[in-house]
């Protein structure tokens, strides 16, 4: 017995160590610092992470902060309107690209290269094609539009729509290349049936295709989820949160508290309510897909 | 010439030509040219921006070719620009890209590789458990791991410092990588794997001896995507480093953002494009790889 059991121990001793990173990031980073935020976010922590309990006094602070609030209405505005029309555009594109075209390497090219640019760079760039001295409102004024008036980014009331075209020219590039990878999946007999039945195409297409798509349709939402709710770069970029607090977004909430406002517990509170968001879609969607089937690999 | 009149004369031959121009695909054509131009313009901008004279950007518009191209904006941009008070342009912090990105892109892979392989290949209790875990960390917000690892970072004395920006980057890449390696690892055949073993080689003789020569294009798509990744990350960056140590992405949002002196239009979009010229030269010189690497991390995730 007591000879056995180091040898279970050091049995397959290569893959336990070269595993080790990955179980000290999965337990001391990923469940370790997620429960330590959430643990704090019920502290008075000011400056530096102090155990002092307040219970959620600071979620109510949160939930009373006008600048949090902007944020999540932004979030809703802009998470609903990216998801929408990422999908939508992404896979018009997809499906005009699937056409059997002359040129379709060069084209998804094109449409995808936002996607290798920084959302810094995205932003900096639409800060310069919306600035309503130089671009857009400018030219179309000098054309001999005189009233024509599209300043997004000085507009409070749609300053977040300004971020939208930012974010829409950088992302639906992505979702067009997996809805392409989806359509390419669909079995050519799918087609033909549809067409000796004489349906039309975009009947198939809603009826048929969407519906056999629905694995890549749904790693598409959560990753398009995931990334609506982590947007930070791109707004410090564009807009720096303005003009005022009109384009606020909950990550840079947690940002500007943990770092500029010596006021962790709020970060901590703000980040733990990120976190709740991101749950409330990953977790349905890994009951669905992992759930039903137990299975290895 | 001959040639030529030889074959007007034979008459039509082979399948119908489809016609070029029946309104499907004139519409078809036409809309993805009128997208194509969408998505590009962007870019144009940059460049022409970036190659005009300040007094030339206040009279024209911003979609007008340069009447007079300068490369002095290109310069000012790399040496000359000032974040702040600093006036040394991007080029110290292009330098520390270069020095996050390479040991961060290095160490992830190393670090993914053999951990898919051991995951795939030499699975023991309880692996799949921490993978799950690990997959599942993907999709925690990083705001919520922030500060935590400020904390560890602060204990190891690499708060604010380049190494620690590199342990970052190398966990946070680790979910995605180990996933992209593991899969990769799994879809080889078994046999492959049991006549190495049969012949008495053992773990790192398997993995640097079969796997490693057969795995170069998972390898390049994972550095494509890392390099990509790590360059164009800016949270991280403004996060764990310290001013002199920032890397080009936050420099750049610094020297464009700034409120002081006068806006230099085109000295920022030069900046611009020198901090997008990285992932911009990977993503064109790539092509099907990067499609690849996002591919395999989004479908499979």
């Amino acid at each position: 017995m007591a000879a056995k059991r180091p040898n279970q121990l050091f049995r397959n001793m290569n893959a336990k160590v070269s595993a080790i990173p990955m179980i000290v990031t999965a337990l001391f980073v990923f469940v370790g610092g997620t429960a330590w935020t959430i643990v704090y976010s019920f502290t008075k922590s000011g400056l530096l992470p102090r155990m002092k309990w307040v219970g959620l006094d600071q979620y109510e602070r949160l939930w009373g902060t006008k600048k949090w609030l902007v944020s999540i209405e932004n979030l809703a505005i802009y998470g609903f309107s990216m998801l929408v029309l990422v999908f939508v555009i992404g896979f018009i594109l997809a499906a005009l690209l699937d056409q059997k075209i002359r040129f379709e390497n060069s084209i998804r090219t094109i449409i995808l290269y936002p996607y290798a640019m920084s959302f810094v760079v995205t932003g900096l760039v639409w800060q310069w094609i919306l600035n309503p001295e130089f671009g857009i409102q400018n030219i179309m004024q000098n054309a001999g539009w005189q009233g024509f008036t599209f300043n997004p980014l000085y507009n409070p009331d749609i300053a977040i729509f300004g971020v939208l075209i930012a974010g829409l020219w950088q992302g639906s590039g992505l979702v067009m290349v997996l809805m392409l990878a989806g359509l390419r999946g669909i079995d050519q007999e799918v087609w033909k049936a549809a067409r000796v039945d004489g349906i039309p195409a975009w009947k198939t297409y809603i009826f048929i295709v969407i519906p056999m798509m629905r694995p890549v349709f749904i790693t598409t939402l959560v990753l398009v989820v995931t990334g609506i709710v982590k947007v930070f770069d791109l707004i410090v970029a564009q807009t720096g949160g303005g003009p005022g607090i009109a384009t606020e977004v909950p990550a840079k909430y947690v940002y500007d508290m943990m770092f500029r406002n010596n006021n962790l517990g709020q970060g901590f509170a703000a980040s733990t309510m990120m976190l709740v968001t991101v749950a409330l879609v990953v977790v349905p969607w890994a009951m669905l897909e992992f759930g039903g089937k137990k299975k290895n690999g | 010439m001959a040639d030529l009149s030889s074959t007007t004369l034979d008459g039509p031959r082979g399948p119908k030509p489809r016609r070029t121009f029946s309104r499907r695909n004139i519409f078809l054509y036409g809309t993805l040219l009128l997208v194509a131009i969408y998505y590009a313009i962007p870019l144009y901008v940059m460049i022409v921006t970036s190659l005009k004279g300040l007094p030339e950007i206040r009279l024209g518009n911003i979609f007008s070719p340069p009447v007079e191209v300068t490369f002095q904006p290109w310069v000012k941009a790399w040496g000359e620009a000032c974040t702040g008070l600093n006036c040394e342009g991007l080029s110290s912090y292009f330098w520390n890209s270069v020095q996050i990105t390479v040991p961060s892109v290095i160490l992830s892979i190393i670090i993914a590789s053999v951990n898919g392989y051991a995951l795939a290949n030499w699975r023991f209790k309880g692996a799949n458990v921490f993978f799950t875990i690990l997959i599942f960390g993907a999709f925690i917000p990083y705001q919520v791991m922030l500060y935590p690892i400020v904390i560890m970072l602060r204990e190891l004395g690499l708060y604010g410092d380049l190494s620690g920006l590199v342990i970052v980057h190398t966990i946070f890449g680790m979910p995605i990588l180990t996933l992209l390696f593991r899969n990769y690892f799994t879809s080889l055949p078994e046999e492959l794997f049991k006549a190495a073993r049969v012949d008495g080689a053992g773990f790192w003789g398997i993995y640097f001896r079969v796997l490693l020569p057969m795995s170069l294009p998972i390898f390049t798509v994972a550095v494509i995507l890392q390099v990509t990744g790590i360059w164009n990350d800016f949270l991280f960056g403004v996060v764990y480093t310290g001013p002199e140590a920032y890397p080009m992405t936050v420099a750049l949002n610094n020297i464009v953002n700034t409120t002081q002196g006068v806006k230099e239009y085109n000295v920022n979009m030069a900046a611009t494009i020198i901090t997008a010229l990285v992932p911009l030269t990977i993503y064109f010189v790539s092509g099907k790889l990067f499609v690849r690497g996002i591919a395999a991390g989004a479908v499979k995730g």
